[in-house]
């Protein structure tokens, strides 16, 4: 594990080396801000749930941006043949990638926490949903962090990494919003599968294990098929 | 050391390794000679343990790559072909993050990092960006990379690839100090920086090993056939030709030029015992003036060439 926390500190530093997490968490901001703000003022409720509504779509966009070059560059520029015959097991590198993901996009979320405040200043806030809120957010992110390192993983160009990732979050954001095409019996089923139908739930305050289960289980997949490709694109 | 047994690559229907065997003990500087494409870089990537091979197995201290390439990773310094490096980083920061890597404590990472950056000729650059610094920079940093560690073991594919020739005497100076008391196998293309630096030479072509001997040797093999060039103040060229080539072991006597100055012969000469002498004295016989006499021992080159020659 110790080698983990190195590559993630490596992936972690260069993301703000380059001008790509500046840009990223700039129009994540701008574009979130705009639709929390825009409905905001015209609802007049004290809550956060405009914000929480259009997260994972923003997330879908977003993230694979961000993962998308973890793997693509490396295989790109000839340097994962530095990173894979350094003393690092197939695990501390999939792992130290994933978790400089996941942290930034910790770190874009931390900005957003101001509209809580300034909402809270305004109205009564009821805190359960936004706490609820962002725990989802983190595992939503991770899931799609996930996706978005898979990816990566299968290309060395990151603008089909980034297309590609972007697909999958999409269609499972979206996918509880389509249900209208499917037969009766596959809708439990298909309902289940949709990212957005688990994290409405944390962003209405409740944290079931179902949902929890769900998250987990997308990105332990993700995390294990980029391991296997890893292994395998040697 | 390391005993490589049976090892093939396949890509796809391209075989780029076919069945090598090969023994390294410790403490060798064995170079990888032939010519592009030969499979140099395959059987390297695949001792570093960065591509699985498609038959066969290697062991290094008696652990083998199929069970402990962890192990063998931490036994190894790899220079990869033209040092592919992150871009992003400062060349300190990469260099800092190998040595964490390798689990190096932090006063020692400093010192190694330190003497590496010297022995390197790093100064200048420890502080620039990796796309920063031109090809031979570079290189140096993949060098301190694979040295960084302290490894037993250090696989350099290429290692004086884009270096002035100044790098390239202390690159060799380098390599041959590590090499009394590390293994190293290096790859090269380049014969005369085999001959310089390696202990023993092993020569690929199509995947196979065609040649393999200790350097002195093949040197001797290749010294057993030499070229004789001879000059002399102008004179009948018929019957030095008749008088040169009656003599035991040349086999032939060619003219390089009739000039008004000089005639210049070339005699290729084979066998164990040294022609000259006998060349001296029918040239002291016939009382011809004497310009020029040199021996031209053949190199490594020359078995190269015949040894890698398509068909």
């Amino acid at each position: 594990m110790r080698g983990a926390w190195q590559v993630f500190q490596k992936d972690f530093k260069v993301y703000f080396v380059s001008p790509i997490a500046y840009i990223v968490i700039s129009i994540f901001l701008i574009l979130s801000g705009w639709f929390f703000f825009s409905t905001f003022f015209l609802f007049g409720q004290a809550e956060l749930r405009g914000f929480f509504a259009l997260l994972p779509l923003l997330f879908a966009f977003v993230i694979p941006a961000v993962t998308m070059r973890l793997f693509a560059e490396e295989r790109n520029t000839g340097s994962h043949e530095l990173l894979l015959t350094l003393p690092l097991s197939g695990w501390d590198v999939v792992l130290g990638k994933f978790l400089s993901a996941l942290v930034f996009v910790g770190i874009m979320l931390l900005p957003t926490l101001a509209y809580a405040v300034s909402v809270s200043l305004y109205g009564d806030l009821d805190w359960g949903p936004v706490l609820g809120g962002y725990l989802g957010a983190l595992l939503l992110g991770a899931s799609f962090a996930g996706i978005g390192l898979l990816a990566s993983s299968l290309t060395r160009n990151q603008i089909v990494a980034f297309i590609l990732g972007m697909a999958v979050c999409f269609t499972l954001t979206l996918l509880d919003k389509m249900l209208f095409f499917l037969p009766s019996s596959l809708l439990g089923v298909v309902q289940f599968l949709g990212a957005d139908f688990h994290f409405q739930n944390f962003a209405r305050g409740l944290v079931d294990s179902r949902d929890l289960l769900y998250f987990l289980s997308v990105c332990f997949l993700a995390i294990y098929a980029t391991y296997l490709v890893i292994q395998e694109k040697k | 050391m390391i005993a490589i047994r049976d090892l093939s690559k396949h890509y796809g229907s391209v075989c780029a390794v076919n069945r090598i065997n090969l023994d390294i003990p410790k403490g060798e500087i064995l170079g990888l000679l032939g010519p592009n494409g030969a499979g140099k870089s395959s059987t390297l990537r695949m001792l570093t343990c960065f591509i699985p091979p498609s038959e066969g197995d290697i062991t290094v201290k008696g652990l083998s790559i199929h069970e402990h390439p962890l192990e063998i990773k931490r036994l190894m310094g790899y220079l990869p072909e033209s040092a592919p490096l992150y871009h992003d980083m400062l060349v300190y920061d990469y260099l800092r993050f190998v040595a964490r890597v390798r689990g190096l404590g932090s006063a020692e990472q400093e010192e190694r990092i330190r003497r590496l950056c010297v022995q390197c000729g790093l100064q200048d650059v420890m502080h620039k960006s990796v796309h920063e610094i031109s090809r031979g920079y570079k290189q140096r940093v993949g060098l301190a990379h694979a040295m960084l560690g302290d490894p037993e073991i250090l696989v350099l594919d290429e290692p004086t690839a884009g270096l002035d020739p100044n790098q390239i005497v202390e690159i060799r100076d380098i390599i041959r100090r590590i090499g009394k008391e590390k293994t190293v196998i290096l790859s090269t293309h380049i014969l005369s920086e085999a001959e310089a630096t390696c202990d023993r030479v092993v020569i690929i072509h199509n995947g196979a090993i065609v040649a393999d001997g200790l350097t002195q040797e093949l040197k001797q093999e290749a010294g057993n056939t030499c070229d004789i060039h001879l000059a002399l103040q102008p004179t009948d060229y018929d019957a030095v030709r008749s008088a040169l080539s009656a003599v035991p072991g040349v086999r032939d006597v060619v003219r390089k030029n009739g000039g008004e100055t000089m005639l210049e012969v070339r005699l290729s000469c084979s066998g164990e015992e040294d022609v000259r002498p006998a060349l001296y004295e029918v040239v002291k016989r016939r009382e011809w003036v004497l310009l020029e006499f040199r021996r031209e021992g053949r190199t490594l080159e020359h078995i190269f060439r015949e040894l890698t020659k398509e068909n």
